[in-house]
């Protein structure tokens, strides 16, 4: 899939079948096999269990939890104990003295208040260079606490539309694009980070670090919004922070790849990810390469490697198997 | 003229859905923008300011330019600075004080919260207290004034239950203690000059040529830079000094 495709898959286009063209001699090969090759009644019931025990692994999942608290605890701790490792909030923040500037707080400071701070600039290349790094929006599920709260309500979500309570309505993933859009204008025009009122990244991060607020209802309205009716609705249609990260991640060295050859196309992966689109490579046939990254919407949380059974879906360090 | 064949329609519930999806969208997505805008409109009808931290810039630029992380409390060593709540009315994460629960009293000496912020919202062109402006004091209510009616004043400013803190350079020149620990008994109040940590800010003059006429009444000077320590001090309910936010000094 080139660059492109990506980011045009993250702002929103609908994944489609490759073009035959596109298949690469030995992609070509291996779905012609797999399309030939009859599972027995056995094969059936073994991939079967194996599909199921797959949900139990939770290594990637808790390693990400581990470190989103971690993070965040610092910040707190940093705060209640003054040992000034990390100052500030998930907006901005100094890192043992250095700046670091969240991208899209900085980007409506700048649109607002019409000025080219340093400081911002050199926070935001920090955190960007960084970023770059470390895959983009896996700011998004290895430290934004909104994603782990929204993580727990969607789980309960799951739940109760297993049993039918309710079912999950599905916005356009355009929103976002729209929203990002219009709170940039909106900033500009107003010369007010307007965003940053309903901003739950911010508002969780300062609450947790400065004591609760009553801004706090609009997170609560939010998950509320998540459990009962829309699945995963801020992270995966809203919200303008997952735009800035995935666009600086979809370069990024640091990504999930997916190899066809083992892949048994059950779905598993796509059923517990977050932004499943990214992850229409892994349907029967589609897989272009025999290696394939995974597009820029993807928020590198690990929950497809955790499921996987056949480990298909794997972490990658680009360009280290060559340097090891 | 094309040869490629048509495809055929989606099927009616297809359609169905993916028209609800979009009035989902356009609904939320709206609902997203419009709380985002109801916590800009205070901000266009706010008309009295808040008592920003030192250094703030002109509101305006002050409101775009924060960046809401608070790094401005984190410095502060009598925690004057508290960040707004959408409760506030308006500037959800944006700091200011509240001079009458906590005012700044300088005790960090080198304005730490101007040099705490990473966007110039407390500008950086500005490097000692002297040149601070916040606001600036006035005498509000002349007839509850303690000085102004020639009393004296013995207790605890605030009261036993009052949380403030304050730097006295006579009791720790670094650490900054509770107003309630450090009683005065005073002939005459003068706690709003006494306290006050900018140098010939404020003076109590007298009220009458009269050398037996004890009243006097607190006169703020150009030097007056607003921090607010006065109000806080002041030990009558409400506070007899006030602090006009973002006001300008001019003479009497």
């Amino acid at each position: 899939m080139s660059l492109i495709q990506s980011l045009a898959i993250m702002l929103g286009r609908e994944p489609t079948k490759p073009r035959p063209e596109e298949y690469s001699p030995e992609a070509q090969a291996l779905h012609e096999a797999k399309r030939a090759s009859k599972l027995t009644p056995e094969q059936r019931a073994e991939i079967n269990r194996q599909t199921h025990d797959a949900h139990k692994v939770h290594t990637w999942r808790n390693r990400r939890w581990l470190t989103l608290l971690v993070v965040n605890l610092l910040f707190v701790l940093s705060y209640h104990f003054d040992v000034q490792l990390i100052e500030g909030a998930l907006t901005a923040s100094r890192v043992i003295g250095f700046h670091f500037a969240d991208l899209n707080s900085a980007l409506q400071v700048t649109l607002a208040f019409k000025t080219i701070l340093i400081n911002l600039v050199i926070g935001t290349t920090t955190v960007l260079l960084l970023w770059w790094l470390l895959g983009g929006r896996s700011f998004c599920s290895w430290v934004c606490p909104y994603h782990l709260l929204a993580e727990w309500a969607e789980a309960l979500h799951v739940k109760l539309a297993a049993k039918k309570l309710i079912k999950d309505h599905q916005l356009h993933r355009r929103t976002r694009v729209v929203l990002y859009v219009i709170f940039a204008v909106a900033a500009l025009a107003s010369g007010y980070t307007v965003f940053e009122t309903i901003s739950p990244t911010g508002i969780l991060s300062r609450a947790m670090i400065y004591g609760p607020t009553w801004a706090l209802t609009i997170v609560v309205f939010l998950l509320l919004l998540e459990v009962f009716y829309s699945r995963r609705m801020w992270c995966r249609y809203m919200c303008p922070i997952g735009i800035t990260y995935a666009v600086v991640g979809a370069i990024s060295p640091v990504r999930v790849v997916f190899r066809p050859v083992n892949c048994h196309h059950e779905g598993e992966c796509r059923k517990v990810c977050l932004v499943p689109h990214v992850l229409d490579v892994t349907k029967k046939g589609f897989a272009t390469q025999m290696h394939s990254g995974i597009g820029a919407d993807c928020t590198r949380c690990g929950l497809c490697v955790d499921v996987c059974p056949t480990g298909s879906l794997k972490f990658e360090v680009k360009g280290l198997d060559k340097l090891l | 003229m094309s040869q490629i064949p048509k495809r055929p329609p989606p099927p009616a519930h297809v359609q169905q859905e993916a028209r609800r999806r979009f009035l989902r969208s356009l609904l939320l997505g709206g609902a997203a923008v419009g709380a985002a805008m109801a916590g800009w409109l205070p901000v266009l009808g706010a008309q009295a300011h808040r008592l920003r931290p030192p250094g703030a810039i002109g509101e305006d630029d002050f409101l775009a330019a924060c960046i809401k992380c608070g790094q401005c409390v984190q410095v502060c060593p009598v925690e004057a600075i508290v960040l707004s709540d959408i409760t506030d009315g308006f500037g959800v994460g944006v700091p200011h004080i509240a001079a009458r629960d906590q005012a700044c009293d300088f005790s960090c000496d080198a304005v730490q919260c101007i040099l705490a912020c990473p966007t110039g919202a407390l500008t950086h062109d500005l490097s000692k207290k002297e040149e601070v402006r916040m606001g600036v004091a006035r005498l509000d209510k002349p007839e509850i004034c303690l000085a102004h009616q020639g009393l004296g004043f013995k207790g605890q400013a605030r009261g036993a239950d009052y949380a403030g803190l304050h730097r006295y350079e006579a009791v720790d020149r670094w650490k900054p203690i509770p107003i309630a620990d450090h009683p005065y008994d005073l002939e005459l109040c003068d706690l709003c000059v006494r306290e006050c940590p900018i140098e010939g800010a404020i003076a109590l003059v007298p009220l009458s040529s009269d050398a037996a006429d004890k009243r006097r009444i607190p006169e703020i000077r150009q030097s007056c830079v607003g921090c607010g320590m006065c109000e806080m001090i002041c030990p009558t309910e409400p506070a007899a000094i006030v602090i006009d936010s973002r006001a300008q000094w001019r003479p009497a």
